[in-house]
């Protein structure tokens, strides 16, 4: 199952040119770019955990992508994104968030009803990876 | 993630046009010199390297250099041939002859004040013209800004300066510092290793220059020889002569509005002939600060005579300015007079 979170999410993935491509246009906007990897896909865990500071100060998307090879090369199976920070006032939020590394062997979320009183059905999604111990989810 | 796991998508990606299908074709000899990217058939057309390098506007550059810095004939030499090169290996790939991108790591030396910055910032510009470079800027550090205080700190830090310089150039000044001989456990070895693995693996994304004292430099060579044959291109920066450093003096003044009188220059050139004898001379530097004095001393007598001043007794610079100087009012013995201004007029 493809993971579709973040910007361009029903793109299929992008390539490291592309990737390129979009760090320079964060770049071009000021905004201050991160790099945060995760093995739990749910969609409401929007806290992945950072690989390394933000980083600030950048002018070329060449030092972004260092970062990026650095944590794939860690964590081959796992979700990487690249997060854009846009710092100015009165917007003050991620401006663009993109995934850019998947694990191979995505195996997606089943869907979970519980019954409540009165016929009621709450619905929730269950990550199949989370059945496991983070750092064996994605392996083979 | 490569392109062919892609799930076909019903719609057009700009981003994977190739370019070369995008750009029409043109026909043989006709707007090759103009179309830059397009490629040239073999044998029958030729390409005017100079006119090339010309639109690039690399020579721009490198005529300002000539005019702005004086004398340092052979390292002007060696950045037009670094630049020559550079421009033919464009020209080159547009006939389809590949060759490796050019190690341009270099390294600068020589004494303090003859250039070396200015020169580097200079080849940051040169190199973005060429396209080399993506962003042209110059990151200035030195062992502080690389090395860090405890285990685990040096190699972020690092790598954080790296990633501030990537697209530009990395001037690194006094570089053998990095590398202290007395103590092999000291943080410098592990800031030298990411530099390397970054110089080699990150050739497209930074160009590595390293500066300082000529001798230190080879001292610092010879201990660590993946620094030096990584580098391709060694600088040395000449001193400059008395007839130099009073002409870096005139351009100095000319640039911030003030003339020499009849009298000052010649008194000018008697001091630095005095300056350059001892210690610590800087070369231009010491012409600046020799000059940043006269200036006090100018402003001061102008307020003390307290007349009228005309436009032309605020730009000009007397021969008293200079001959004030402590060179020559106290006795030249270097040890009792530099007490920690290095170079003062």
């Amino acid at each position: 199952m493809h993971l579709t979170q973040g910007t361009f999410s029903y793109l299929p993935p992008l390539t490291d040119t592309q990737v390129r491509a979009q760090v320079q246009y964060a770049l071009d906007n000021n905004w201050a770019l991160s790099v945060e990897f995760t093995d739990d896909p749910h969609p409401r865990n929007f806290l992945w955990e950072m690989w390394g500071l933000p980083m600030f100060d950048m002018r070329d998307p060449a030092a972004i992508l260092l970062e990026v090879q650095r944590c794939r090369d860690a964590y081959p199976a796992r979700y990487v994104r690249v997060n854009a920070y846009d710092r100015q006032l009165g917007r003050q939020t991620t401006a663009l968030s993109f995934i850019v590394q998947r694990p191979t062997n995505e195996t997606g979320f089943r869907l979970e009803r519980q019954e409540g009183p009165d016929r009621q059905v709450r619905y929730t999604l269950h990550a199949y990876a989370t059945d496991r111990a983070s750092g064996e989810r994605y392996e083979g | 993630m490569t392109e062919d796991q892609h799930v076909p998508f019903g719609m057009p990606r700009p981003g994977a046009v190739d370019v070369a299908t995008a750009v029409p074709e043109t026909p043989a000899g006709n707007g090759v010199t103009s179309a830059p990217g397009a490629k040239a058939t073999p044998d029958t057309v030729g390409i005017n390297v100079e006119a090339e390098a010309r639109a690039s506007g690399v020579f721009d550059v490198i005529a300002d250099l000539d005019r702005e810095l004086v004398g340092l004939d052979p390292v002007k030499m060696r950045i037009r041939e670094i630049a020559s090169l550079l421009v033919v290996d464009m020209a080159r790939r547009r006939f389809g002859l590949e060759a490796e991108r050019p190690n341009l790591h270099m390294c600068f030396t020589g004494s303090p004040g003859t250039g070396k910055t200015t020169v580097a910032m200079r080849m940051a510009t040169v190199l973005h013209r060429l396209g080399y470079l993506a962003k042209g800027h110059l990151v200035a550090v030195t062992r502080d800004e690389l090395v860090g205080q405890y285990i685990g700190h040096t190699a972020p830090k690092t790598r954080e300066v790296l990633k501030r310089a990537m697209g530009g150039v990395l001037f690194i000044d006094e570089a053998y510092y990095l590398h202290r001989q007395e103590n092999e456990r000291d943080y410098g070895q592990e800031a030298i290793e990411i530099l390397l693995q970054v110089m080699e693996n990150q050739r497209n994304d930074i160009v590595v220059i390293l500066a300082g004292y000529r001798d230190r430099m080879d001292q610092f060579f010879s201990s660590n020889p993946g620094m030096g044959s990584r580098i391709a291109h060694h600088i040395d920066f000449p001193d400059y002569d008395l007839d130099a450093l009073v002409a870096i003096a005139r351009i100095m003044l000319d640039r911030q509005r003030y003339t020499f009188s009849s009298g000052a220059e010649p008194a000018f050139r008697e001091l630095m002939s005095r300056r350059m004898t001892q210690p610590r001379f800087a070369n231009a530097r010491s012409v600046r600060n020799a000059l940043e004095r006269a200036r006090l001393r100018q402003a001061n007598r102008l307020v003390s005579e307290g007349r009228l001043v005309t436009r032309d007794d605020l730009m000009r610079i007397e021969a008293a300015d200079i001959y004030k100087s402590r060179w020559f009012t106290e006795a030249p013995d270097a040890d009792s007079l530099d007490g920690g201004i290095a170079s003062a007029g």
